[in-house]
């Protein structure tokens, strides 16, 4: 499985990439697997203000049912729709076509609460363990 | 490969003879009737001199058109692909699949109780008002609650009909409050009955035991939050062993505790959940009191509650005024109706039929026994499927494909497999906190040697994941149909029949 180094994650498998005051968000290539094939993905609105913590999605494969979470606060300033049509592409491209929505922070102190690649991958051998 | 055509000794599943047959659109034949009724009397009217010419249909509706016995057939051989508890075991955890006594079909089918009108005056029905008011009296005394409403159709109505009542408690006080707590092995109806009731969900993390900390609530606790929603046993089939203290400190907050009764197949007769703190409390009738569900429901949600709640009960609660019963509206702080009358009160009839035929020791055998399957299958599978928790377990047990991971074959594939050797897969990939789940619920109906088979057709299956992992992938061999695109049936779904030769 493969983490990029130049990203940041969150303890719910979503990943962030952080380009000035933008984020770019998607779910994790441990999170697409963990799900299996995705049939259903529901994004919110843009421009919407969204907390830290709260969901903004859901995401649905044959397993189960997910909620996505937001990992920083801001305005949802783009989301990718062709998903909504294809969401096999999360399947397929999980870090590239795969993202989700682009966040303009509000709250930039944040990003540092998330993890680095290393803190994800030894989050993710703990619950492979557990 | 060594493609397994035929289903092994361990199971009971054999091809039998089984019927192609199609859809009902694709039998009979143009003008075909399945009816003959004699002249109308009354004169036939014109629909296009009575509605309105842009609703007016022009052609003729495609509708089967098919004889009597066309129709025969179809149902009955579509019923002979059925599988249902009658049939075999189904071990689908959380859904207490057990079986349903036939003396309670006798008692639901008995004319007085059929033949009864929802608007019958009271006087006409003190026998079902009668049975109403003993079934609410006996499901709180199970629970150790101090009233019931047998109104809910199911038991996530039932959580709403608890929450709604909780957030008229609050109210009452001046505050409905802005939240509330659940774990996250409650079960998956939980969070969404309390959005629904407006509420935020704070998600707790279970702990590394598989059950709630008191820790973890008094973190979260505070004076906005409504109460908590714990389910009890929870989804990984494991006692919460601090509701207690929880409930303390849900109380000392001013919070209720909602507990999700789905589970009450293992504490019937043994614990009251009443006695853990729990204020107000949903039973699944269809579950642990062997009600039909699955297909042949409708469910019951029955909702049991302590004094502080009972004001808020749905009207109408039935109650007894001397020598008769009589249903009682006059409740000005009721959350006011929840279903369409008095609840399925055909279930109520099956319910009150089974407690009274178990009788209290016979419902604690119920709990005890359903505890003692699923702990010996937990325990004669242990090394061939990895627990997630390998504790005594309650009355279902939460393996995972872990092992099987390695060999490359999954959950799915296992639930598929188990299917060729004739059996119902288990729940899987729920609760979602372990990774994989295949959630085996047996209930106290099985026998030793229904269980003894199920296991070792269960241990073929680990050996086959081990040695001939491609048979289990390609999984099912045997049914009439075989692995089908779920993919493609959730994303394209087809609803509606298209004749092929129109």
């Amino acid at each position: 499985m493969n983490f990029p180094e130049d990203l940041k994650y969150t303890t719910e498998h979503e990943w962030v990439r952080i380009e000035g005051d933008v984020a770019t968000v998607g779910i994790t290539d441990y999170a697409q697997e963990q799900l299996g094939d995705i049939v259903f993905v529901e994004l919110p609105e843009e421009e919407e203000t969204i907390d830290k913590g709260d969901t903004f999605g859901v995401v649905e494969s044959t397993k189960s049912v997910s909620d996505l979470y937001v990992p920083l606060t801001g305005a949802v300033v783009e989301t990718n729709d062709p998903l909504l049509d294809s969401p096999e592409i999360i399947n397929e491209d999980p870090y590239g076509e795969g993202w989700m929505i682009r966040i303009k922070l509000k709250k930039p102190e944040e990003v540092k609460e998330l993890l680095d690649a290393k803190a994800y991958q030894k989050l993710i051998e703990e619950e492979e363990e557990a | 490969m060594n493609m397994i055509d035929k289903p092994k000794k361990a199971g009971p599943g054999k091809r039998g003879m089984i019927f192609a047959e199609p859809t009902i659109f694709e039998r009979g034949a143009p003008g075909r009737q399945g009816y003959s009724l004699p002249e109308d009397e009354i004169p036939a009217a014109d629909p296009a001199k009575e509605i309105d010419a842009a609703l007016l249909r022009h052609e003729a509706p495609l509708l089967p058109e098919v004889s009597e016995l066309d129709v025969v057939r179809h149902f009955t051989r579509l019923s002979q692909w059925n599988y249902s508890i009658d049939t075999g075991l189904t071990p689908l955890g959380s859904c207490t699949m057990k079986y349903n006594p036939k003396v309670n079909e006798e008692v639901a089918r008995m004319s007085g109780f059929v033949k009864l009108h929802p608007q019958a005056p009271v006087a006409d029905i003190q026998g079902a008002l009668e049975l109403m008011f003993h079934l609410q009296h006996y499901l709180a005394v199970i629970s150790g609650m101090d009233a019931a409403t047998l109104q809910p159709a199911a038991g996530a109505q039932g959580e709403f009909a608890g929450l709604l009542m909780i957030r008229a408690h609050h109210a009452a006080q001046g505050n409905p409050r802005k939240k509330i707590l659940i774990p996250d092995s409650a079960h998956g109806t939980n969070p969404a009955s309390a959005a629904a009731c407006g509420y935020k969900v704070v998600t707790l993390k279970t702990g590394p035991d598989g059950v709630l900390s008191a820790d973890a609530v008094a973190a979260a606790m505070d004076e906005e939050t409504a109460g908590i929603m714990i389910t009890n046993p929870n989804t990984l089939g494991l006692f919460e062993t601090h509701m207690a203290e929880i409930a303390k400190l849900v109380h000392d907050k001013g919070g209720l505790v909602y507990c999700d009764g789905a589970n009450q197949n293992a504490l019937v007769g043994m614990a009251r959940v009443g006695d853990m703190g729990v204020d107000v409390l949903h039973f699944n009738l269809h579950k642990t009191f062997t009600t039909p569900h699955g297909g042949g429901g409708p469910g019951s949600g029955a909702v049991a509650v302590k004094k502080v709640l009972e004001p808020y009960l749905p009207v109408p609660t039935v109650v007894r005024r001397g020598e008769h019963f009589d249903w009682d509206y006059d409740r000005p702080k009721s959350i006011g109706k929840v279903k369409a009358f008095f609840g399925n009160f055909g279930m109520l009839v099956r319910a009150y039929t089974y407690i009274r035929e178990m009788g209290a020791e016979g419902l604690r055998q119920v709990s005890q026994r359903a505890v003692l399957n699923a702990n010996y299958v937990r325990k004669s599978l242990e090394a061939d499927f990895h627990l997630a928790y390998p504790q005594v377990c309650m009355h279902e047990c939460v393996f995972s494909d872990k092992i099987q991971k390695k060999f490359g074959v999954t959950t799915a594939d296992i639930a598929k497999r188990m299917m060729d050797y004739g059996y119902h897969p288990p729940t899987i990939y729920f609760p979602l906190v372990v990774p994989g789940a295949l959630m085996v619920e047996t209930t106290e109906t099985e026998s030793p040697q229904t269980l003894d088979r199920f296991i070792k057709a269960m241990k073929e299956i680990a050996r086959e994941c081990r040695e001939e992992p491609e048979t289990v992938k390609a999984a099912p061999h045997v049914p009439k149909v075989r692995r089908l695109d779920e993919v493609k049936a959730a994303k394209e779904p087809k609803f509606v029949y298209v004749p092929k030769n129109p």
